[in-house]
């Protein structure tokens, strides 16, 4: 009789279920928060009250987007091509435009820089993303404080 | 609009300002450890500024 294989057949829990899902809120409760922080960098924070916080992103993100433009960083356009050319443009585009007002106050009053080669424009560049990405979080932050998971 | 003609450290010196400030505010949950955190996110950047300066300063020979 050949020898037999013994499958443990409990499941082991994983880590991951062990993490308890918490329900979404209703989008009443916060899209104003993250909408307002969108348009306004801090302005979420304002909405709920969290003026010191708000004050502070709302001093970081612009005085960088601003340094961005003095330095005459170039804004992305969402170009197609291959998949670098395309990723690196259509991210740039995407972190741009979370600057909210700012990025459409630039765009309105005809800033239109073309990439140019010297560290400061790339710096420049760099500088107008990056504002974009850190009002992203700015974002997170005011859903979570508006969605009651965060003071 | 003014041009702001920045050498490389005083450019990456704002950028981890501004950086600092945003992962401060956003990252932990009362004052103290917001200034904390923003403080030390502010070193490691500006470590990383003179180590991978300091490095690529080497690396050229």
């Amino acid at each position: 009789m050949p020898p037999r294989l013994l499958v443990h057949s409990k499941k082991v829990p994983m880590a991951k279920e062990k993490e308890q899902k918490q329900p979404m809120p209703p989008v009443g409760t916060w899209a104003p928060a993250v909408a307002l922080g969108w348009l306004v960098p801090g302005g979420g924070h304002f909405l709920l009250k969290r003026n010191g916080r708000g004050a502070l992103l709302f001093a970081a993100v612009t005085s960088m987007f601003l340094c961005g433009l003095m330095m005459q960083g170039a804004m992305f356009q969402p170009q197609s091509g291959d998949l670098l050319t395309t990723l690196i443009n259509t991210g740039g585009f995407v972190g741009d435009v979370c600057s909210g007002i700012l990025y459409l106050l630039s765009v309105w009053f005809g800033y239109n820089v073309p990439d140019m080669p010297g560290h400061v424009h790339d710096y420049g560049t760099k500088f107008l993303v990056t504002a974009g990405l850190l009002n992203v979080l700015a974002m997170v932050d005011a859903y979570e404080i508006a969605s009651g998971r965060k003071d | 609009m003014p041009k702001l003609n920045l050498s490389h450290f005083e450019a990456a010196f704002l950028f981890a300002l501004f950086s600092s400030v945003v992962m401060g505010v956003v990252t932990k949950r009362n004052d103290r450890d917001r200034l904390h955190y923003g403080l030390y996110t502010f070193a490691c950047f500006l470590l990383a500024l003179f180590g991978i300066g300091w490095l690529m300063y080497l690396g050229h020979g």
